[in-house]
């Protein structure tokens, strides 16, 4: 399999609305991605159950190895080449469609002016071979859909090309717009970044247990092997997980284009994020213990049919909101947000202080937690239904909870508010959800 | 429009048609009843007459659900205001929905075996998120489908995307 870097095959073109459709194949090392597969598989087998697959291992005698290697390879090329021989794409007018499937046929057409976001990644090994794997969100699919590989700068080019015909540029020249502008506005520095992942506490919190579980478990059990298999694993963990955070979180860059908000980061895997205008359901500020004497906040987006993303890893808190305004125009982060009435502290001891409520013209605002706060900005715009809860207790304090259900299969809670209170936000959220719409931005926001 | 003729902020409640609390309270009946029987014939003849008194367990059972039952029903209320949907309901757990007609994706009208037979069906509505919880269950067949009507049509007039 050559690894250059051809230009994907034309492909006989198929007529769709009487106008030719150009169809192309993925880029052709992505067999190898799949030829690794059955590799991988039993490398994590291995590393998973090390002691039972070295039992396996010298069972099995050199000749039977070597059979083995010599059927299994052969067959995962023959697999991988024919699942990139029978995967095809096409853009056309208003749809992506994606052809793949060699015994299960699977034809996918995915409607451009639902996108709700486009990733851009590149593992390591794909950035040494020059290519990318192009993702796309949209409302209703479980996973995201993905071209993976197709060459670096078609990658770009399709995804400037998606992004134009997404935004309602006229068909003819949506190839021809090319990359839009993109102005930063965000960078998180190294150092900052590092600070922050020391003051976590998820961080001490797996190193402690790293570091007590061991010898704890030596005194118990006198076992070195125990001791290893639990701390080896443990430590490992720790390691990894603050360092795949900083190399994942690595060269942070926030940026403002007319396509959307572009969000690029990683230290070996890139990834190249675009969410398009007005597809944000909710932001929220999380603002762990150890980052409020430095003002730190971290940043993380709603979007209808992806799982919660970053925005910002960290960066101080006015830095932060700047950022929020442009996502949410027009939009300022309310300042103080009224506390549940005293009684509240029946419900839920101590932690009633940590809940607060603030409506804007544009968002609603609900606070929880105690010493990890998080605000969550719902704009009304978003809102697809406004929920009200009272339980018998909550009654007798009357307080109650509204809930608000938001497009990414989200809830936000404002938790025990006044009754009364309660009653009216109800009506008037719904209210506000319904006019908030009016002046919210087209579906294709260059139409 | 019904609504048309209410002031705006005061919705016009209706509450759910009684066949729903008859068919509650007689599949209520029939099982509990069925299991009281059985538990003060089998008690009774096998293990000696003092025992057959377990069965009032059953039985209280079943009196205490014929009037749970019936304050579930009653606190069921739904109202059509000009824009939005309003469903209550809950006794002691007592929750209310508000769904603006213009983020409904999909409004469903459901109705099973035993459901037919007592001429019941029930009205869901899906909007976006998983997590709104509205349907109105119980309702006429023909009361149902004119919602459901009534709400699609309600829905592509204020239709509004994500």
């Amino acid at each position: 399999m050559s690894t250059s870097e051809g230009q994907p095959e034309v492909h006989s073109g198929q007529k769709a609305g009487g106008q030719e459709v150009r169809e192309r194949r993925l880029h052709p090392v992505t067999p190898l991605r799949r030829a690794w597969a059955p590799v991988t598989v039993i490398a994590g087998w291995g590393v998973h159950d090390p002691h039972q697959a070295q039992e396996q291992l010298t069972k099995l005698t050199a000749t039977t190895l070597l059979t083995g290697f010599a059927i299994l390879v052969p067959a995962a090329s023959l697999y991988g080449f024919l699942s990139w021989w029978f995967t095809h794409f096409a853009v056309t007018d208003s749809e992506l469609r994606i052809r793949t499937g060699l015994l299960f046929r699977r034809t996918a057409h995915i409607r451009l002016d639902r996108l709700q976001a486009v990733d851009v990644t590149q593992p390591l090994l794909a950035r040494v071979a020059g290519v990318a794997k192009l993702k796309l969100d949209v409302i209703g699919a479980d996973k995201k859909d993905e071209l993976a590989f197709i060459s670096e700068s078609e990658a770009r080019a399709l995804r400037a090309e998606l992004l134009a015909r997404a935004a309602g540029f006229a068909p003819e020249t949506a190839h021809e717009v090319g990359e839009a502008p993109v102005r930063r506005l965000l960078h998180v520095p190294p150092g900052v970044l590092a600070l922050s992942l020391v003051l976590t506490g998820a961080t001490w919190g797996s190193l402690l247990a790293a570091l007590v579980v061991p010898p704890v478990l030596w005194f118990a059990t006198h076992s070195l092997w125990t001791v290893f298999a639990v701390g080896v694993p443990l430590l490992g963990g720790a390691a990894t997980r603050s360092v795949g955070r900083f190399m994942g979180a690595y060269d942070w860059t926030v940026g403002d284009s007319p396509d959307g908000l572009r969000i690029d980061h990683g230290l070996l895997d890139r990834a190249h994020e675009t969410v398009p205008p007005g597809r944000v359901q909710t932001v929220h500020i999380v603002e762990p213990l150890l980052w409020r004497r430095l003002g730190w906040v971290h940043v993380e987006l709603d979007v209808a049919g992806s799982s919660q993303s970053v925005l910002i890893p960290v960066a101080p808190r006015a830095v932060a909101e700047t950022v929020i305004a442009r996502v949410l125009p027009g939009v300022t982060v309310p300042a103080s947000l009224p506390r549940p009435p005293r009684r509240a502290g029946r419900c839920v001891p101590l932690w009633w202080r940590g809940y607060g409520l603030a409506v804007t013209d544009t968002v609603l605002a609900a606070r929880h937690g105690l010493l990890r706060r998080s605000l969550a900005l719902v704009p009304h715009a978003k809102v697809q239904s406004v929920r009200l809860t009272q339980g018998p207790w909550k009654r007798l304090m009357r307080v109650a909870d509204v809930h608000v259900d938001t497009g990414a299969d989200k809830t936000v809670t404002a938790r025990l508010r006044d009754a009364e209170e309660a009653a009216a936000l109800l009506y008037a959220q719904a209210d506000r959800s319904r006019t908030g719409r009016r002046d919210a931005r087209p579906d294709r926001w260059m139409a | 429009m019904e609504t048309g003729t209410a002031p705006e902020d005061e919705p016009v409640w209706a509450g759910l048609p009684p066949g729903l609390l008859r068919m509650r309270r007689l599949l209520l009946v029939v099982w509990l009843g069925f299991l009281t029987l059985a538990t003060g014939l089998l008690l009774g003849l096998l293990a000696g007459p003092g025992w057959a008194l377990f069965a009032l367990l059953p039985l209280t059972l079943l009196l205490w659900g014929w009037v749970l039952l019936g304050r579930n029903w009653r606190s069921w209320r739904y109202a059509e205001r000009a824009d939005d949907l309003l469903i209550s309901r809950g006794v002691l757990w007592r929750e209310e929905t508000v769904v603006p007609y213009g983020r409904m994706q999909l409004v469903e009208v459901t109705s099973g075996p035993v459901e037919r037979h007592f001429g019941l069906a029930n009205v869901q509505l899906h909007t976006a998120a998983a997590a709104t919880d509205a349907t109105i269950p119980g309702l006429d067949p023909a009361e149902a489908e004119r919602l459901r009507d009534r709400l699609s049509e309600l829905g592509e007039a204020r239709s509004a995307g994500l």
